[in-house]
């Protein structure tokens, strides 16, 4: 397990470079939050040949949609936890493919499409702790932008400078390991303890 | 005399900003337990992340950004004499809340979309009521994230599988959600009554204190063995590895129809948010889980 502190924009060198069990706090402007709109938005343009407000190569996107609110005029995160990441599978292979962002945050892990992206792109997965909303707030210190806010304030995309943002473990790496997978052969593995002890004989 | 409506509304008000700021003593208590305990280092970093993040949010900050669809749980004293001013004044202060904490709109409109932005709408706040005998009132704040929630279950389970069927709906559901309901997770399970019955006396038991054990010692029995079973499958605090996955399992029932075995599983995320008040008749306040400084 090493520690990483990354500034964006990340190469895809540095992001070969990180395995899973690693921790990485990142630092700069290319943060981006996206959930399942934004994510279908950015490839509905590129399939259109159209250019998005924001470059994503070399770019951290967040899987959160946050609490905000405006202060001065100005916004502000409040809050910030992962949402669950699995409801990007859908599109978040294309999405690496096409725009070739480094590493994706999120919670609870995602499935084979996006690590076999992971490798091809030279990308990581990361997982926040779920609830930590106030934790990733103070590493999330400003808004820059707050753009497709027609999708509303969970699913825009907020355009964030980012300040040892973390920790961050690397849950799925580009060499094709992924700690979930990994836990859900463990709990197999258990299944005939765990059943033993409520009396279950499978 | 004191406006027993705005008596109400205050008092709601500050309920909901604590239960989204702070967690009841016990869980904070239960999560440092659990972080001491474990050896893994993967385990340790996500508790350790917990941990601060509890600190960073009693300052104000709501803890998660879910905070959750508003849920009362209401105890009306029959001779309590404003009843007819609580539905309102826990509307108005969850809208007062959610400007002020502020809180996530979580309120959205199932057929014709849309997010009220308040946190209220038809049917929310939803109160739970009970009368109970006495001139008091309490309240209770139970907002409830989204993640935890989609993992609850219902079993309509066949009556001969008994009670060690009861108990692997509850260990199959854990050991298909993995960390998905942000573990360690506290467990609810209700047996019984009928299917609505069920998963209202399974939500009600994550209203327990977290060290209690059902009065019935062969209810407490089952609380215990599947407490240890969730936390022998090692699937740890939120799903990557460790010894903690639980940190409590809560079973109360009801009498069953002879032909059904209704099994309700009501799950709670780590950050298990509530937060109580007792309102006298003389409008005086008492806060119990989140006691105002000095007092």
């Amino acid at each position: 397990m090493t520690e990483y502190h990354l500034t964006t924009p990340i190469s895809e060198e540095d992001a070969r470079k990180l395995k899973v069990g690693d921790i990485v706090y990142v630092t700069g402007e290319h943060v981006y939050t996206a959930r399942d709109e934004a994510h279908e938005r950015a490839l509905e343009m590129y399939e259109k040949g159209e250019k998005p407000p924001v470059d994503f190569e070399g770019s951290v996107v967040y899987h959160v949609g946050p609490v905000a609110w405006q202060k001065d005029g100005k916004w502000e995160i409040v809050s910030a936890g992962p949402t669950t990441s699995i409801r990007m599978e859908l599109f978040e292979d294309e999405f690496l493919r096409k725009y070739k962002a480094r590493i994706i945050i999120g919670k609870g892990g995602m499935g084979a499409k996006t690590l076999d992206a992971l490798k091809e792109v030279g990308a990581v997965y990361c997982s926040f702790t779920g609830g930590c909303g106030a934790l990733a707030a103070k590493g999330l210190k400003e808004v820059r932008a707050y753009l497709w806010d027609d999708l509303g304030m969970p699913e825009a995309l907020w355009v964030i400078t980012a300040e040892e943002f973390g920790p961050l473990l690397v849950t799925m790496d580009s060499h094709s390991k992924s700690i979930h997978d990994d836990m859900d052969r463990t709990v197999a593995a258990r299944k005939a303890d765990v059943y033993a002890r409520i009396g279950i004989k499978e | 005399m004191k406006d027993p409506s705005q008596v109400i509304h205050d008092t709601t008000v500050r309920l909901l900003r604590k239960a989204a700021t702070v967690l009841p003593k016990e869980i904070e208590e239960a999560l440092k337990a659990a972080h001491a305990r474990e050896t893994d280092e993967t385990a340790k970093t996500q508790f350790s992340a917990i941990l601060t993040n509890i600190e960073l949010a009693a300052t104000g900050v709501p803890m998660c950004q879910d905070t959750g669809i508003m849920i009362f749980y209401v105890k009306v004293g029959d001779k309590f004499p404003f009843i007819g001013e609580i539905k309102e004044s826990l509307a108005k202060a969850t809208r007062k809340a959610t400007a002020d904490t502020p809180l996530r709109p979580n309120a959205v409109n199932p057929i014709v979309g849309g997010n009220s932005g308040d946190n209220t709408g038809k049917k929310i706040p939803w109160i739970n009521w009970e009368i109970v005998s006495g001139d008091s009132l309490e309240i209770t704040t139970f907002p409830k994230g989204g993640g935890s929630e989609n993992v609850c279950i219902l079993g309509m389970l066949k009556p001969g599988v008994g009670l060690a069927g009861v108990k692997k709906l509850v260990v199959d559901n854990a050991m298909s959600y993995m960390g998905k309901a942000c573990a360690p997770n506290i467990i609810g399970v209700g047996i019984g009554g009928g299917s609505d019955i069920a998963l209202k006396i399974a939500k009600q038991q994550l209203l327990r204190p977290l060290n209690d054990r059902h009065p019935e010692p062969e209810v407490a029995k089952i609380e215990a063995e599947i407490m240890d079973a969730i936390n022998a499958t090692g699937i740890g605090p939120m799903g990557l590895g460790g010894k903690t996955t639980v940190l409590g399992v809560k079973v109360d029932y009801a009498m069953r129809h002879p032909a059904s075995l209704p099994v309700g599983v009501a799950i709670q995320c780590w950050a298990a948010r509530k937060s109580t008040a007792i309102i006298s008749k003389d409008l005086d306040v008492t806060y119990l889980t989140h006691p105002v400084e000095g007092k």
